[in-house]
């Protein structure tokens, strides 16, 4: 009765896990092995700005899709401010606005981007030749002498631009170069005369502005370059060195002539931009793709928690795996722990304080713990007060520790503090009673044995793959139970007690 | 590896894994474990069924109480204490005489009214208890153990261990202390565990830290062929345990008295594997066989008849 229960349970639980993985896994494309590149980047602009209790409008450029760059899960953060996302003669922009406000403002536009290859057909400009721009004067002059310059010294439009933004970076600018750049010698500014050239030269050119994906940048600065269009295509330049083409990891934020952002009402705005890699991408591509498809299954998934408990669970979700090796470790090879959980709990103290550091750390103070509470034994405490007195010698240990290890610029032995206390409390009673009782031969082989179930515990709890798996498939929990519960009826004899019964044989 | 497992599976051996899932899992239930583990409960238990026990002198449950305790002693020169609750042997203390204030050991060493008063404290603030939960420290008689063990024991008192299961006696052995296991009689502690014929009661061999001997390591006595008075008796005794706790599977520890006869020291819901290397056998061909029979088996001497029919005199 109860055998067959338990299988028909076991079944199911592993039907379960293995359903929902092979799902996950198969039809929604759930990766299986961590991400090691990332194709993801969070990106922000953040505009901070005085208000005087008057209407503010604000608007913003905003990027849009492009063959590289694919702009998923838009948001606006922005309090009370209306806001309106317009598209228009292929720009985006964003519009916020209030009737009133006060004092410090902030808006927040993010966005993540996903690095796509696709096939979007460029956008071919009107007109054989662009408009030609209105420059008068001097200024007029001076820009045809420039262009005509470059025109003769080259045979095709890619010439033409090298030669005119050669002419323009020059350190010794000639007469006509210096007369249009003036003082404004800003990237921005030689960009946007470049393309005033152009359109007098009859080559379509257009201004680029954008930012590098680049990680965990918390300022990044707007880059400007030059397009033009030549042979059907648009073509990058590097305005400074003049280079064809610019590094794949440019984001091209807005095109034209307009600046980032524009205002009325607002005083002291400031923007900046901030770029940050994402972990989960693929995981995050599936999300942003399962979206439409498959909500209910993703809506209760451990994504759709805030980031910071995402982590939390990255961790718990590996104590089921380490208590499972504890479960084997004790049911099925037989060898003695202190405490039923402890070592998992100590193997995942030594993921935060690294291995050989956790090594050192535990075995000192368990060793002048265990020493104290030696000592202890003497005044025949009772025990509860006794046990209060150990946490408190603990804790002073790991501060005495942690102290000197700052002094000496050990960094490492800060990370003391986080070993749970009171587990080490408890192993240093648990190791005390039993040497009283059964001696230190007992206490120490018991020791070791704990001590070599918290590293294999350690090694196998940090496979990022297996991390990968309990946190993106927590499905498999499932099986895992199953085959805990199939564990909990083994009724084998414990590889330890093999030769405990060795005697038996030799009748 | 896997040839001395095949070898130990033939041979029958229970390990702990079957013994949890198999035996005590499926035949102790568990609201009955309080009545062995509390050997207040067990005490009272076989009382009123009429068997035997050693005589209770008093309960000491408060820190009050061993405030008390040298006027509750008063009366009794020799007596034993132990904790309600406790496991393994360990937390007795057995006090085999007086010198003025002073309480004098088995081993000859004395202590003070203090030393013993903390020793009581400890007791009943749950030191030796499962769990650590606040205990109960009982003081009892020292028992006199009978002359047949006198020259095969050094210093405590050698106790006979029973497994019972569903009525029937399966295996037995006598424990005897040694110098190195102190004046406790546990196995692994170095004590010897000597296997009990089940028909006959005489010892077989005896086990001494998973060596076969033959003689007593103090005293040079052998312990093999020691024919145990009193051993119908002992069996029926351990036989109506199962009944009178409710547990299918236990480990029934019983001393033989100089006077009065066998006494029921306490019961074990979890007992221990070690019989199987006293008696050189395993218990699973033992436990199957009752199994199979134990409906068959309708009053004591039944179940006292089938075991020393089945399991004694083979060797």
């Amino acid at each position: 009765m109860t055998r067959r229960h338990l299988i028909l349970l076991t079944l199911t639980l592993t039907l379960i896990g293995s359903i929902v993985f092979l799902y996950k896994a198969l039809v929604l494309n759930f990766p299986l092995v961590p991400e090691v590149r990332s194709d993801i980047w969070e990106i922000e602009a953040h505009l901070s700005f005085v208000a005087d209790n008057k209407p503010i409008k604000v608007s913003m450029n905003l990027p849009r899709n492009s063959r590289q760059f694919a702009i998923v899960n838009e948001n606006f953060i922005s309090r009370g401010y209306g806001v309106n996302v317009v598209a228009e003669d292929g720009r985006r922009k964003v519009h916020w606005s209030i009737r009133k406000a006060r004092g410090t403002q902030n808006l927040y536009y993010r966005a993540s981007v996903r690095r796509v290859d696709r096939d979007i057909p460029p956008k071919i400009p009107e007109g054989s030749s662009p408009e030609k721009p209105d420059i008068k004067g001097a200024y007029r002059e001076a820009s045809e002498a420039l262009v005509s310059e470059a025109r003769e010294k080259s045979a095709d439009k890619d010439g033409i631009v090298i030669e005119l933004l050669h002419r323009l970076n020059n350190p010794r600018p000639g007469d006509n170069a210096a007369l249009l750049l003036g003082k404004k010698t800003s990237v921005q500014n030689k960009v946007d005369l470049s393309v005033q050239l152009l359109a007098l030269a009859g080559i379509h050119a257009r201004s680029v502005h954008g930012i590098r994906l680049e990680d965990q940048k918390r300022n990044s600065t707007i880059i400007h370059w030059l397009e033009i269009y030549d042979k059907k295509q648009w073509v990058s330049y590097d305005p400074i060195t003049g280079r064809r083409g610019v590094p794949e990891d440019y984001l091209v934020w807005w095109r034209g002539m307009e600046p980032l952002f524009e205002s009325q009402g607002a005083k002291n705005l400031a923007a900046t931009v901030s770029v940050s890699r994402s972990e989960e991408s693929a995981i995050q591509a599936v999300l942003e793709t399962g979206e439409m498809k498959k909500p209910f299954l993703l809506d209760f998934s451990l994504f759709s928690l805030p980031i910071e408990t995402q982590s939390v669970y990255h961790v718990i979700l590996l104590l089921p795996v380490g208590v499972l090796l504890l479960v084997i470790l004790r049911n099925v090879i037989g060898i003695r722990t202190f405490g039923t959980f402890m070592p998992v709990l100590i193997a995942m103290a030594f993921r935060e304080t690294q291995l050989a550091w956790g090594l050192f750390l535990f075995t000192t103070l368990i060793a002048l713990g265990l020493g104290i509470r030696l000592y202890l034994a003497h005044l025949k405490l009772l025990v509860v007060p006794r046990l209060a007195a150990i946490l408190i010698i603990v804790i002073f240990l790991m501060a005495i520790f942690s102290i000197l290890t700052h002094k000496l610029g050990l960094e490492r032995g800060l990370s003391v503090a986080l070993f749970p206390m009171v587990i080490l409390t408890m192993t240093i009673e648990r190791m005390s009673i039993v040497w009283e009782e059964l001696g230190a031969l007992d206490t120490l082989q018991q020791g070791a044995w704990s001590l070599v179930a918290a590293l294999l515990a350690y090694v196998v709890m940090t496979l990022s793959y297996i991390e990968h798996l309990v946190f993106v498939f927590p499905e498999l929990l499932f099986i895992l139970l199953a085959g805990m519960l199939l564990l909990g009826r083994y009724a084998g004899i414990r590889l330890l007690e093999l030769p405990r019964f060795k005697s038996l044989t030799k009748l | 590896m896997f040839s001395l497992k095949r070898q130990l599976d033939e041979i029958g051996v229970l390990g702990i894994n079957r013994r949890n899932t198999e035996y005590t899992l499926k035949y102790n239930s568990r609201e009955r474990y309080p009545l062995v583990d509390d050997k207040l409960q067990t005490k009272e238990l076989a009382q009123k069924a009429g068997i035997a026990v050693p005589e209770l002198y008093g309960v000491i449950e408060t820190e009050y109480q061993v405030r008390r305790f040298p006027e509750l002693i008063e009366p009794h020169e020799e007596f034993a204490l132990k904790p309600s609750r406790g496991s393994g042997g360990n937390g007795i203390l057995v006090v085999a005489g007086r010198s003025k204030n002073m309480y004098r050991k088995v081993d000859g060493s004395l202590l003070t009214g203090e030393e013993v008063g903390y020793h009581l404290s400890n007791i009943i603030s749950g030191m030796y208890s499962l769990g650590g939960q606040p205990d109960k420290a009982l003081i009892e008689y020292r028992v006199q153990f009978d002359p047949v063990f006198e020259t095969i024991s050094y210093q405590g008192v050698p106790d006979i261990r029973v497994i019972v299961f569903l009525g029937v006696p399966v295996m037995s052995m006598v424990r005897l202390p040694t110098r190195m296991s102190g004046d406790k009689a546990n196995l692994h502690q170095g004590a010897i565990g000597a296997g009990i014929d089940m028909a006959s009661g005489t010892t077989l061999t005896a086990v001494w830290r998973n060596t076969i001997i033959s003689e007593h390591p103090d005293t040079g006595n052998p312990v093999t062929g020691v024919k145990i008075p009193n051993w119908q008796n002992l069996l029926k005794i351990a036989s109506r345990c199962n009944a009178l706790t409710g547990l299918g599977y236990i480990g029934v520890d019983l001393v033989l008295d100089k006077t009065k006869g066998p006494l029921i020291l306490e019961m074990n819901a979890r007992p221990g594997l070690n019989i199987q290397i006293a008696n050189r056998s395993g218990l699973i061909p033992r436990l199957k066989l009752v199994e199979q029979h134990h409906t068959e088996l309708a009053n004591l001497d039944d179940r006292v008849d089938f075991s020393k029919h089945h399991f004694g005199g083979k060797r």
